[in-house]
């Protein structure tokens, strides 16, 4: 299975966001190149509201992530609590 | 019926929903055949237009919520960094460069992704297709202008990007971005989604993007890095377009298969070419380099573009026909385009040197098969005469493709010492092309291409001179009479940046003397 | 790094963009609103003629009878570009966030009196389809009209419309729910008060000249059924009779009409000033358009203001002929 990724920009607003995933997703690796971080999982990659919202202690909409996305790859699903990035095959 | 339960907080699909395709409705005082004239003559079969996925989502509330603090964020730097000659904290004046080319051949296209986003964005019969293209036209209007206000403050102090909007619509390296655009654009609707959401967004910007605002912030150019980053989120959300489109026209009907191959066959290599200028910008004309034009082809191509062509395998769908040339040529790409404008650093709207030590063991590091054998000789040839106080123009005009409009300077995807010469005859005219790709793009749809405004050409009928400017004078110098028709200054836009206004002022304003 | 600043003398080299100083007289120090604008569409040495419609290169002048010396003679008296754009519709867009909390939090959606909520969605709810109409063709005018000094605007112009659309959606949800814009449709599509407006916007789905299609949409539908639903109706009608709460969720509709008309006004205006040809040509746009949306807002009218809609019709239309004759038209 090929990987999927998503990057960000490297700033505090993306800090939870970084850290829920690679908590959320056990295989996610992340690699800082200058001023983005760019995070790299096989598969699948999932971003949870709640894991945010966790870690910034206030109600979190998933859209938000948009304000420091730089770039993603995979079939991407939304809906109030998660987002997924995936390859079908 | 009742009203509470009806009333329950909506879902984001299904608020969305109410929000965007429920506005849609089938004419019926007018034939919807007239209000959407445009989406059948191409051959693509849509039978419902609803299967459409929307994968973001976004309702203008919430667009232009978050659009606006984006905005302010953007300005907030732009202002900081004219306020404190931000300019002056890259890390050399040849950084500058990038900027220049950036400003003449990117951000024109910016703008016509606008417009042509904004025709399809009124063009697609499917209400969801639609919004989804209007965002992005606002969006690419908005990455146009925050490059204008970006670049605004070098262009004060810098040469080479004055006047952008004349040159990219007349000098003749910039035909190739400018045909590529254009090319797109007069397609119908479905090839124009095909060519720029998905090959150019999806499968190219990431090879564009990343490297030069991450160049940019390795270089300390805060404000490109800004515009850059901040314009990249906006592409995060055009990419995925990208992709749903094609899953969209794939999934419609199987006989849609054949003709999106051949225009991802056609886009790849279009976009493809456009991009050696980005090559050459990576691995030449960033002083503090990130990655090599050939790494990031490893990342974002192969593995990347990769893994997407293996996705779509399930629709019977393969990897563009150019991908094993562009595979073969990562090895040559910048280092034949950057000797190329060095050649005709005369002729160019940026400056042109060869690269110093430091680089030139960068290169050999990242190019172990090519640099030293075929292009190091090279450069330290023309650098020797340099130092001779010879430096080296080529005065004559080179034959260009009549598809990518890039001179004859790629080489035979076999042999990297011989230049690839392919031709066509139409209608008793003979064409010229830099690839076996090119040719056959040229092949399926001549009377296109014989359309094509081609800078050389041009010249040589006479049409790039000023009015008033006679050609079989004695003293008549054809060159120098086409810079002035390109509204070039003439010794401080073009040749070697050694010596260059924008080095002494550079050095000047760093308090290094003049 | 250290930059002793103090020390060196920065003088720019230039101030602004040649295909803007050529614009400005001159070189001189640029707005955002010009550097962002003047001169930024291309207008030469196309590559290839559109193949959806050949007759014309990619940009042409020559799609619309207007004439015009210099198309950046068009000026936005709001000088937007799409940060200040943005900026300020996410001002507006907080406040109405605010305003559809206010209703909801305080139940004032409940208390609104039975017969008016019934008055109000079915004067409403249809609109959305309207301004999704207006959406189109704002995005149409910006495909193929020349120049960014107007194509650009018609773009924001058209994004605006879009969120008009889905306001009154919102306002649509939260009275009542997703039936009652399902009903709303079908009233759009059957019911004999909606069909000479939707009438007139199928036909204007259809125009081919995009001045004469901003004439239509703009300026004379929009210059007519704003003051006529958002003033005359909601902010006075409705209002007084206990439905302030309706015109706290179309407040941005009020106050964004009043905004956008300068901007119209300055494009018909500029247009017209032109040549005796444009002055003509667009009187006799606006003489015809105006008496057929006059026509088709008088049943809808009806429906909030009963014998006294062609009063309200009449009064509204004689603003418009004042507005209009300013603006250097016959009508």
């Amino acid at each position: 299975m090929s990987n999927v990724f998503i990057a960000f920009q490297a700033n505090e607003d993306s800090r939870p966001v970084i850290e829920a995933i690679l908590e959320d997703n056990p295989g996610a690796v992340s690699n800082a190149s200058p001023a983005m971080v760019r995070i790299d999982c096989e598969g699948q990659l999932v971003i949870r509201r709640e894991s945010i919202e966790a870690r910034v202690g206030r109600d979190f909409d998933l859209q938000e992530i948009q304000l420091n996305l730089i770039t993603l790859t995979g079939h991407l699903d939304e809906d109030d609590d998660q987002l997924t990035l995936s390859w079908k095959q | 019926m009742d009203m509470e339960a009806s009333k329950k907080k909506l879902g984001l699909k299904e608020r969305y929903n109410h929000l965007t395709r429920g506005l849609d409705w089938e004419t019926s005082y007018q034939p919807m055949e007239k209000v959407y004239p445009y989406t059948r003559y191409e051959g693509i079969k849509i039978h419902d237009w609803d299967k459409w996925e929307d994968p973001f989502r976004l309702t203008m509330d919430a667009y232009w919520k978050y659009q606006g603090e984006k905005e302010k964020k953007l300005y907030a730097i732009i202002d900081a960094f004219a306020q404190n000659n931000g300019h002056l904290g890259v890390s050399d004046a040849r950084y500058i460069n990038t900027l220049k080319l950036f400003i003449q051949g990117v951000s024109p296209l910016e703008y016509m992704a606008h417009r042509g986003f904004a025709h399809v964005g009124r063009q697609f019969d499917g209400a969801s297709a639609r919004v989804a293209c209007q965002m992005q036209s606002v969006d690419e209007l908005r990455h146009a202008q925050t490059q204008m206000h970006t670049v605004s403050n070098y262009n004060k102090y810098y040469n080479g990007m004055h006047n952008w909007r004349h040159w990219h619509d007349r000098v003749w390296y910039l035909s190739v971005p400018k045909s590529f655009f254009d090319d797109a654009m007069s397609a119908g609707p479905f090839e124009y989604v095909v060519a720029i959401s998905f090959a150019f967004e999806y499968v190219l910007t990431n090879l564009l993007f990343v490297p030069f605002m991450s160049g940019a912030a390795y270089n300390g150019d805060m404000g490109t890095v800004t515009f850059g980053f901040s314009a990249q989120s906006d592409e995060s959300r055009h990419m995925t377009l990208g992709l749903e489109i094609i899953k969209f026209i794939l999934e419609q009907d199987p006989a849609n298969v054949p003709i999106v191959q051949r225009w991802m066959d056609k886009w790849f290599w279009r976009g493809y070419k456009v991009l050696t200028l980005v090559s050459m910008m990576m691995d030449y004309m960033l002083p503090k380099k990130v990655m090599s034009w050939k790494e990031a082809w490893e990342i974002y191509g192969e593995q990347n573009g990769g893994a997407l062509f293996n996705d779509l395998a399930r629709y019977g769908i393969r990897k563009p026909k150019g991908w094993e040339q562009a595979t073969i040529e990562k090895d040559h790409l910048s280092h034949q385009a950057w000797a190329t404008f060095y050649n005709y650093g005369a002729a160019a709207l940026f400056h042109t040197w060869t690269p110093t030590e430091q680089d030139k063991d960068w290169l050999s590091e990242k190019y172990p098969a090519s640099f030293d054998k075929l292009y190091r000789p090279r450069f330290e040839h023309w650098e020797e005469q340099a130092k001779q106080g010879k430096r080296f123009y080529n005065t004559t005009l080179p034959m260009l493709c009549t598809t990518c409009q890039i001179p004859m300077l790629f080489t035979e995807p076999t042999d990297p010492t011989k230049i690839c010469y392919r031709e066509s005859d139409y209608k008793e005219e003979k064409y010229h092309f830099c690839s076996d790709h090119c040719k056959e793009i040229f092949d399926h749809e001549p009377e296109k291409y014989v359309q094509s405004w081609l800078p050389v050409h041009q010249i040589y009928q006479g049409n790039c001179f000023n009015p008033g400017v006679d050609p079989t004078a004695p003293d008549f110098d054809p060159l120098r009479a086409v810079l002035d028709f390109y509204k070039m200054n003439f010794g401080r836009d073009n040749f070697d940046f050694e010596g260059s206004e924008d080095q002494k002022n550079f050095a000047q304003w760093h308090g290094e003397g003049a | 790094m250290h930059i002793d600043l103090k020390t060196v003398k920065i003088n720019p080299l230039r101030q602004t963009f040649a295909n803007v100083a050529t614009r400005i007289g001159g070189d001189k120090a640029a707005s955002r609103y010009q550097e962002a604008t003047l001169g930024l569409q291309p207008d030469a040495n196309f590559h290839y003629r559109p193949t959806w419609d050949p007759g014309y290169e990619l940009f042409d002048p020559a799609r619309t009878a207007i004439k015009m010396k210099d198309w950046y003679a068009f000026k936005d008296p709001r000088q937007f570009y799409y940060g200040n754009w943005t900026m300020t519709r996410a001002r507006q867009q907080d406040a109405m966030e605010s305003n559809f909390d206010f209703v909801e939090s305080r139940g004032l959606d409940a208390a609104l009196p039975a017969e008016l909520k019934r008055t109000a969605l079915n004067l409403l709810l249809p609109l959305r389809h309207v301004a999704w109409g207006a959406n189109m063709n704002n995005f149409s005018i910006c495909a193929y009209g020349y120049g960014t000094a107007i194509t650009a605007p018609c773009s924001f112009h058209a994004m605006d419309q879009l969120g008009i659309a889905q306001y009154i959606t919102r306002l649509g949800l939260l009275l009542v729910g997703p039936d009652a814009l399902d009903a709303a449709k079908q009233a759009w599509l059957k019911l004999p008060e909606w069909q000479g407006l939707r009438h007139y916007v199928e036909d204007s789905f259809v125009e081919k000249d995009w001045f004469s299609l901003f004439v239509a949409q703009n300026f004379v539908l929009d210059g007519l059924l704003y003051p006529l639903i958002y003033d005359r109706i909601v902010d006075d009608h409705l209002a007084m009779n206990g439905g302030s709460a309706i015109a706290m969720l179309t407040a941005f509709m009020s106050e964004w009409n009043a905004e956008v008309t300068k901007w119209i006004d300055a494009q018909i205006k500029t247009a017209a000033a032109e040549s005796a040809e444009n002055r003509e040509l667009i009187s006799s746009w606006v003489r015809a358009y105006r008496d057929r949306v006059a026509a088709a807002l008088l049943p809808i009218a009806g429906i909030a203001l009963g014998d006294v809609a062609q009063e309200a019709v009449d009064e509204v239309l004689g603003q418009f002929n004042t507005r209009a004759a300013k603006l250097g038209l016959s009508v």
